[in-house]
């Protein structure tokens, strides 16, 4: 292939390095599975707190997204791969620091979705509940939160799509995944061309396969409602 | 079966009610009418306590509901108290409620079997009674948003006949309804009245009023204006307002 620039694009080269390019992507797909888990986690933390009826909790949980969800994941990195150890000795391998980093701050986002989700079932569906004696808690638990779930299956699908791109961020404390791999030999070989688009064109593969099982998803609990 | 005494409710700076009083004896059916924003619907939201109130009391049952007197003080009672008098005080939205992510009979099942810890297969067996009592056995394994309007108040109805509750609240239970299926919720209401539940009814339904009220009350401006029986409310109001009312909606 040659462009208007008269690079010719190098497919011996592209094809050699392609075991190693998806040996990046297998990385970045690991990093993707712990931040979703944890995030998650946090995430259902996090929209705890915010739901809760306790002013104290409320105030933390809220605290939790003004901070991670003001300051730049890149900086965040930074701060938990290179600042905190400064300041408390510990030293954590790049893929620790990756997840933790990226699911403290994926955590407040799913924390707001999971949040708008519980706010968006009718007023009426709690007082139905209340006024039939149940608890607080058992109307959460059997009447609100089981109506959340189809309503959060967009949202969530962006958010874990969202991860995915931002593991490409860890590629600045070192971590060798999918865009380190690709930078590390578009350097070597000076074969940015290559190695920048193939990149890319695996990372809209695996958007693009994200994408269809959320769809797929959704479709199915539509039906079952 | 309910005293209601010198209730005050505020929004903010709004004042809701105004020093309400009432008593409602057991087996009594009480109409409450009045204009949009009179405050009745929010009078039956302190009845089980989903609005708290500023001063006075509520008791039911003769049991002082969401508070607690201890050496004449009155104090905030546990969440779980509250949660047990609401078990016995059934009440019916104008927007019916019905849990969309369940069938009519799962519907009718959660609480009682959530609440009263009866088993599944019991509350089952009494929830179909009760769809058949209001006339939709054949719905039971429906889901909410097939059913007309009528046929989910009616679900509603018999959701909250199946905690077995002393007392029934409906809070303009037909309103949101077309004029044809108005009378077949009427019509599970008037059984309710007749076999001797104790209900207050928040209605411009006068038809259903005069039928079957033991006693209509009207309210304006947070203040019960006027109370009487039915005969004598719609025939021979006393209060200016009342009759400015009447006039307006007969
Ligand atoms: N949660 C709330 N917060 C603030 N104001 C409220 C709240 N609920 C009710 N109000 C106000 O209290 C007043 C009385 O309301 P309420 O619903 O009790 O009236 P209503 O007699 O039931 O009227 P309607 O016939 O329209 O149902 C209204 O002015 C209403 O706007
Ligand atoms: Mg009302």
């Amino acid at each position: 292939m040659i462009t208007s620039f008269g690079i010719v694009w190098d497919w011996a080269f592209t094809i050699k390095m392609l075991p190693l390019l998806i040996k990046g992507a297998g990385m970045t797909v690991t990093l993707t599975a712990f931040a979703i888990t944890f995030g998650t986690i946090v995430g259902l933390i996090i929209a705890f707190l915010k739901i809760i009826k306790n002013p104290v909790l409320n105030y933390l949980g809220g605290l939790y997204t003004w901070v991670f969800r003001g300051i730049p994941l890149l900086v965040q990195l930074f701060i938990i791969h290179y600042a905190l150890p400064v300041a408390t000795g510990i030293n954590f391998e790049p893929f620790v620091s990756a997840v933790i980093g990226i699911s403290l701050c994926g955590g407040a986002y799913i924390a707001e979705i999971i949040r708008a989700g519980i706010q968006s079932v009718d007023k009426g569906q709690m007082e139905a509940a209340l006024s039939l004696g149940m608890s607080y808690s058992q109307a959460m638990r059997k009447i609100i939160i089981p109506q959340t779930y189809r309503r959060l299956i967009p949202p969530m699908g962006n958010e874990f799509i969202t991860l995915l791109k931002d593991t490409a961020l860890v590629s600045t404390i070192t971590m060798v995944e999918l865009l380190r791999t690709a930078q590390i030999y578009a350097a070597s070989h000076f074969k940015p061309f290559e190695m920048f688009i193939t990149a890319g064109l695996i990372y809209l593969m695996l958007t693009t396969f994200f994408t269809v099982i959320f769809g797929k998803l959704e479709n199915k609990l539509a039906q079952s409602e | 079966m309910i005293k209601v005494e010198n209730v005050n409710k505020s929004f903010g700076t709004l004042e809701v009610l105004k020093g309400v009083n009432l008593t409602v004896a057991p087996g009594e059916v009480v109409v409450v009418i009045g204009p949009s924003g009179s405050g009745k619907s929010t009078l039956l939201r302190c009845m089980n306590y989903l609005e708290k109130i500023n001063c006075g009391r509520i008791y039911i049952d003769g049991k002082l509901i969401g508070l607690r007197e201890i050496n004449g003080r009155l104090l905030e009672a546990p969440a779980r108290e509250v949660y047990k008098m609401r078990a016995d005080i059934g009440m019916v939205f104008q927007r019916f409620n019905l849990f969309p992510h369940m069938t009519v009979l799962e519907n009718l099942i959660e609480a009682p079997v959530l609440v009263r810890k009866i088993s599944k297969q019991e509350a089952a067996e009494r929830a179909l009674k009760l769809l058949e009592k209001v006339g939709l056995s054949d719905k039971a394994n429906s889901y909410p948003a097939h059913l007309s309007g009528g046929q989910q108040q009616r679900v509603a109805i018999a959701r909250a006949l199946a905690m077995e509750p002393k007392i029934m609240l409906f809070d303009e239970p037909t309103s949101a309804l077309d004029p044809e299926l108005v009378g077949e919720v009427l019509a599970v209401m008037k059984d309710l009245a007749k076999e001797g539940m104790t209900m207050v009814v928040v209605t411009h339904e006068m038809g259903f009023a005069k039928e079957v009220a033991d006693r209509v009350i009207f309210m304006d401006e947070g203040k019960i204006m006027e109370e009487g029986i039915p005969s004598q409310i719609f025939t021979n109001p006393k209060h200016p307002r009342t009759r400015e009312f009447l006039s307006k909606i007969l």
